[in-house]
Order: C-alpha cells, then sequence, then structure tokens
C-alpha cells in the first residue's frame, strides 16, 4: 500500500511543469535565494508584528519612562529584555521597528497593488486603441516619468496634505506611468502573436481575448517591475515620513521612527535610529536581489 | 529642426501651465485658502475683507486668471512667517542648492569613473566584485539613512566635520558660495557625498559597461598593437569613448538631483531651497510652497528641454521619429 502511494506521489513531480523551472531557475542564484527567504521572514514579521513583538510599543500602560535611553540589550525592571533598546519614550526598539515594518511594508504592497491594477488597465487601453489615446496617454506618461519620484511625490503631498490614505495615493500617482509603460510596450509586442490572431479568429469577445489572452502574457515583466517598484515605494515613503510630510505620528513607519532617532543622535543614542535603518535596508536590498533574480529568470534572452 | 524646437516648446508651456493649474486647484480647492491665508485671530469684518482683497469671492476661473497675471508678474504671494515675498525668498536659496547639486555631480564623475572603469577592466576580479556590491548598496541605501550615518561616524563620534549649516562663504559676484573657503568645503564634504550617492552608482554602472564595451573594440586592439602601454590605453582611449554617455546621463541627472537636495538639505539642515520647502510644508506657509513648485517646475521643463534640443542636434533620428507621429 505504501509502495503505490509513493509512486503515485513521485510521479507527477518528473513532468517538469513551467512554475517548476522557473522555481528551480530561481534557486539557481543562491544570493537571490537567500533573499527569497529573508524576505518570507519580513512578510511574516509584518503580519504578525502584534502576535511575535516581545511587549506593544504602543500600550502606555506597558511602556514606562523608566526605560527610556537603554542601551540595546538592557533589562527592563521586569525583567524584559530590550535586545536593541529603546527610545526616548521608554518604547522596545525591536518591538517599535515590527510595527514599523507592518506599517512600511503595507502601505507599500497596497500602493504597489493599486498602481499596478490602474497603471495596466491604462497601459492595455493605450495599445488596444492605439491611435490619439495611445498618444495622449503616452505623452503624458513620459511628462511624468521626465520629473524624478521624490519630486512628484513632494507636490502631490504639499497639495494633498498629511494622512494614510493621502500618502498612498500620492505613492499610486507616482508609480502608475512606470506600469502604464511597461504594459504598453510588452501588449504592443504580444498583440501582433499569432495566439491573439488565433483568438481573433475564434470570435471571442474583445474583453476575454484582452483579459484572459493578452494580460497573462504580459505579467512576467509586470512582476519584475512591481517588485522593483514596491521596493522604491517602501524607500520612498520612509523618506517622506523621516522628513515630517509622509505618515502621521499615529502610524509609525520606519521612516518615522529613523527620524525619532535623529533627534537624539546628536546625543550619542545611535540604536534609535541605527536599528529602524538597519530593517530598512534589510527590506530594500532583499526585494531588489529577488526582482533582479525574476528579471534574470523570466526574461528567455538573458538565459544562457 | 525649428519645427522640432516649437513643438517641444509648445509642449513646455503646456506643462507649466498644467502645474499652474494643479497648483492652483490644490491651494484653492482641495484645501480651505480662507483657513490657510488669514490669520485665526481675525475678527468677521477682517476676514470679509480679506476674502475680498484676495478675490475669493469671485468664480473660480476668475481667481485662476488673477493667479496666472500675478504669477507671470513676478508675484507668487508672500510668505507667512517670513512676511517677504515668497518667490525672492526661493530665489535667494537657489544658490546654495545649486552648489551642492554641482558638486555632488563633480563627485559622482571624480570618484564614480575609475570605479567605474577598475570594475569593467577585470569582470571577474574580487576588486571588481565588491565595487558592484558597494554599488547595488548605493542604489538600495536611504539617502537620509546614510546621511545619518555619516553624521553620526564623522560628526558625533570622530568629531572631525561639521554636521549643519554651510559655514563660512565668501562673495563671488554678488552671490554666496562657500566651495571657496577650508570652512565652507569641512560643510560641503558630507551633503556632496551624501547627494552624490546615487549617482556614484549610476556612474560606476555606465563606466563598468562602457569599459567591457570598448575593451573588445578594434581601436583598442589597434592601441595595443601599436605598443602603447595599459595606461595610456585605458587613460585616453577607453576612457574618452566612455565619458560620452556618462556625461550625457549626468546632465539629465542634474535636475534630480536639485529634487533629491530636499532630503539631503534637512538631514545636513543645509540652506537650501529644498529646506525652505520642507520647513513651509511644516508652517503651512502656502506662498512659499507655490513658488518652490513653480520654480522647480520651471527649471526642469527648461533642463528636459535644453537635453531634448541637444539630442535632436546630435542624433537627426530623434526629431524625425517625433515628426513622424
Amino acid at each position: 500500500m505504501s509502495e503505490i502511494s509513493e509512486i503515485a506521489i513521485a510521479e507527477p513531480l518528473k513532468v517538469e511543469t513551467p512554475l517548476h523551472r522557473f522555481m528551480s531557475d530561481f534557486a539557481d542564484n543562491k544570493i537571490a535565494l537567500v533573499a527569497f527567504f529573508v524576505l518570507l521572514g519580513i512578510i511574516f514579521i509584518a503580519i504578525f508584528a502584534p502576535v511575535i513583538s516581545p511587549t506593544d510599543p504602543y500600550d502606555l500602560a506597558k511602556v514606562s519612562i523608566f526605560d527610556s535611553k537603554l542601551a540595546p540589550g538592557t533589562k527592563s525592571m521586569d525583567e524584559v529584555t530590550f535586545w536593541l533598546g529603546t527610545d526616548t519614550s521608554g518604547r522596545d526598539l525591536l518591538s517599535s521597528i515590527f510595527y514599523g515594518l507592518r506599517i512600511s511594508l503595507g502601505v507599500g504592497v497596497l500602493s504597489g497593488v493599486i498602481a499596478l491594477c490602474i497603471g495596466s488597465a491604462i497601459g492595455l487601453m493605450a495599445a488596444y486603441y492605439g491611435g490619439y489615446v495611445d498618444t495622449l496617454i503616452m505623452r503624458i506618461v513620459d511628462i511624468q516619468l521626465s520629473f524624478p519620484a521624490i519630486l512628484v511625490a513632494l507636490i502631490l503631498i504639499s497639495v494633498l496634505g498629511k494622512g494614510v490614505d493621502k500618502i498612498i495615493i500620492a505613492l499610486v500617482l507616482v508609480q502608475w506611468a512606470y506600469y502604464a509603460r511597461t504594459v504598453r510596450g510588452t501588449a504592443l509586442v504580444e498583440r501582433n502573436k499569432e495566439y491573439i490572431e488565433a483568438a481573433s479568429c475564434l470570435a471571442l469577445s474583445n474583453n476575454r481575448i484582452v483579459f484572459r489572452h493578452l494580460l497573462p502574457n504580459c505579467l512576467p515583466p509586470l512582476i519584475v517591475v512591481a517588485t522593483v517598484q514596491t521596493a522604491h515605494a517602501i524607500s520612498l515613503e520612509a523618506t517622506l515620513s523621516f522628513l515630517g510630510v509622509g505618515l502621521p505620528v499615529t502610524e509609525p513607519s520606519l521612516g518615522l521612527l529613523i527620524a525619532n532617532g535623529f533627534n537624539v543622535m546628536l546625543s550619542g543614542l545611535y540604536w534609535v535610529s541605527f536599528f529602524p535603518g538597519i530593517a530598512l535596508l534589510i527590506t530594500i536590498v532583499s526585494i531588489n536581489l529577488v526582482g533582479d533574480q525574476l528579471r534574470d529568470v523570466l526574461n528567455p534572452r538573458l538565459q544562457k | 529642426m525649428s519645427v522640432f524646437i516649437i513643438r517641444r516648446l509648445l509642449q513646455s508651456v503646456v506643462v507649466v501651465a498644467v502645474m499652474s493649474l494643479i497648483v492652483f486647484i490644490g491651494v484653492n480647492i482641495v484645501g480651505n485658502p480662507v483657513d490657510m491665508l488669514i490669520n485665526p485671530d481675525a475678527d468677521q469684518a477682517e476676514i470679509a475683507r480679506v476674502i475680498r482683497d484676495l478675490g475669493l469671492d469671485r468664480p473660480v476661473h476668475e481667481q485662476y486668471m488673477f493667479f496666472v497675471k500675478n504669477a507671470l508678474q513676478g508675484d507668487l504671494g508672500k510668505s507667512f512667517v517670513f512676511g517677504e515675498s515668497a518667490l525672492k525668498l526661493i530665489i535667494q536659496r537657489i544658490p546654495a542648492t545649486f552648489e551642492l547639486a554641482m558638486v555632488a555631480l563633480l563627485m559622482a564623475v571624480i570618484i564614480g569613473v575609475p570605479l567605474g572603469v577598475i570594475a569593467g577592466m577585470r569582470p571577474t576580479a574580487i576588486s571588481s566584485r565588491i565595487i558592484m556590491t558597494g554599488s547595488i548598496l548605493g542604489f538600495s541605501l536611504p539617502t537620509f539613512w546614510v546621511g545619518l550615518m555619516m553624521i553620526m561616524i564623522f560628526a558625533v563620534t570622530l568629531g572631525w566635520l561639521p554636521s549643519t549649516g554651510r559655514g563660512d562663504t565668501v562673495s563671488v559676484l554678488g552671490i554666496e558660495v562657500s566651495f571657496l573657503t577650508v570652512d565652507g568645503l569641512r560643510h560641503m564634504l558630507m551633503p556632496a557625498l551624501n547627494l552624490a550617492l546615487l549617482k556614484i552608482s549610476l556612474v560606476i554602472r555606465l563606466a563598468r559597461a562602457g569599459t567591457r564595451e570598448a575593451m573588445h573594440q578594434d581601436y583598442v586592439k589597434f592601441a595595443r598593437a601599436k605598443g602603447l602601454s595599459e595606461t595610456r590605453v585605458i587613460m585616453v582611449h577607453v576612457l574618452k569613448n566612455i565619458m560620452i554617455p556618462v556625461v550625457t546621463v549626468l546632465g539629465l541627472e542634474f535636475g534630480s538631483l536639485i529634487a533629491f537636495s530636499v532630503v539631503t538639505e534637512s538631514v545636513f539642515a543645509w540652506p537650501g531651497m529644498g529646506k525652505l520647502l520642507i520647513d513651509a510644508i511644516h508652517n503651512l506657509d502656502r506662498p512659499i510652497i507655490v513658488a518652490y513648485l513653480m520654480i522647480i517646475v520651471l527649471v526642469f521643463v527648461v533642463i528636459n528641454l535644453l537635453v531634448d534640443i541637444l539630442y535632436s542636434v546630435l542624433d537627426p533620428r530623434v526629431r524625425l521619429k517625433d515628426a513622424g507621429q
């Protein structure tokens, strides 16, 4: 009995599915693989921050001012070890970083997903209709991309004001153009291929051709752009929050933690801004490494 | 050629007009100008008077025309905090920002090109790998955090360099500059390097790619066959050829340096226009924000226009493609 089930399980594994091949290609680069697992860890921390944090840094009943400005590794009066030290209000820095990752990653991913949907819809529209629609959309994209992201974000923030919703709107408006351009470029190439012609010959509806045939084939470059853009969005949000024009104090992202540390750094409390920065750095670097490897794996021209 | 320039000029005018509309809408329709422009302690009669003076009781399109008319005359309102013309305040801060950006640009070339050439000459050597890892880090590191770490190491721990301000300045042609005094240079070193970091990484990549390509070209083989020393081959023949893309890209990146200086200026308290903008956003000093946005859009539009025109002069395909659209 056991023999049969073993065979039954082992057999399908030998068939090389595209997903399988993709995974083994991806695992070729050991650094990217490590980055991938680090990223998984970060996502885990972000999701389960309230469960795994040693203390709740925003529960005023538990935070004690007597624990403030403790160096990394010191113990509090209740015998809780502050592995990364505490800030000026006596909050455990490690817990603050966990909560900060949750906010930074949340804002970055949410804005990325919205920008991806809007940008790809607009890009598909440009590629599909062509003509004046295409020219107009691509002119807007070109003009927006000729300004650096931080400047566009600052313009939007100074017009929109502060707040979580405002910063997400700003990040979406900064990013949509990258997606639109990528999707349009790929869709224009894919549109002329035989499978689209075949689908048209089958008299499938336009919607079906665009969303079931064209869009899935535009996905590989889109995935690469999405990873890189998410890293950018996280970095941009941190920068804006550091400047004090991003997320409000009630939503302390990593950028805000670093900004808080900046104020006390000159008195030698290096850890308050050092460790949140390291967390931000690890997040961005691991996303970028995964993105780089995805680009190599998903682009057939680069394969040896 | 002139058709191309006229088209581009028109496009630039449209961009500036659209920006002025967005800024106007942002200030006057999304936000409440009465709250922003009037002292909260003012009484009812005072509020009514200011609303009339600012034309806020008129229809929106008339208000916009009024805004445009004033803007064209160089009047973008008075700063609430300083009580001076917002435009004048911004223009006073421009030299500090431009000076910082220029030095950063220079640093990007001086540091980036040699490292890129070394990495390109022997792509598999350990030194090249270290340089390329450094370049990836340069792209990934958040600028503001690197700035903080620099202050922590060089200003707080070692005490070598000052962490804030511009230092001594001297007046050259009526413009205050710091790069001509020792104290000014000491103040400038950290912020300029911080601002340059991203561009150094970019230049390393460009120079490396250029060198790798150039090493297989016939002219390099010929130079070697002639018996020239390796130093001369690299320093004269290869370097000359890789500098073209580097200079082009850096020209394009100058605008982004000015935009990014907002971050660096805030970290190092450098008294440029970026710092002024952030302070203005904190103080809700709307006229300064409007003036900054209009000036920076103008700077960008001018840079993009110049680069486009320069490109079309250098590469006829650009203007032909544009005419064909």
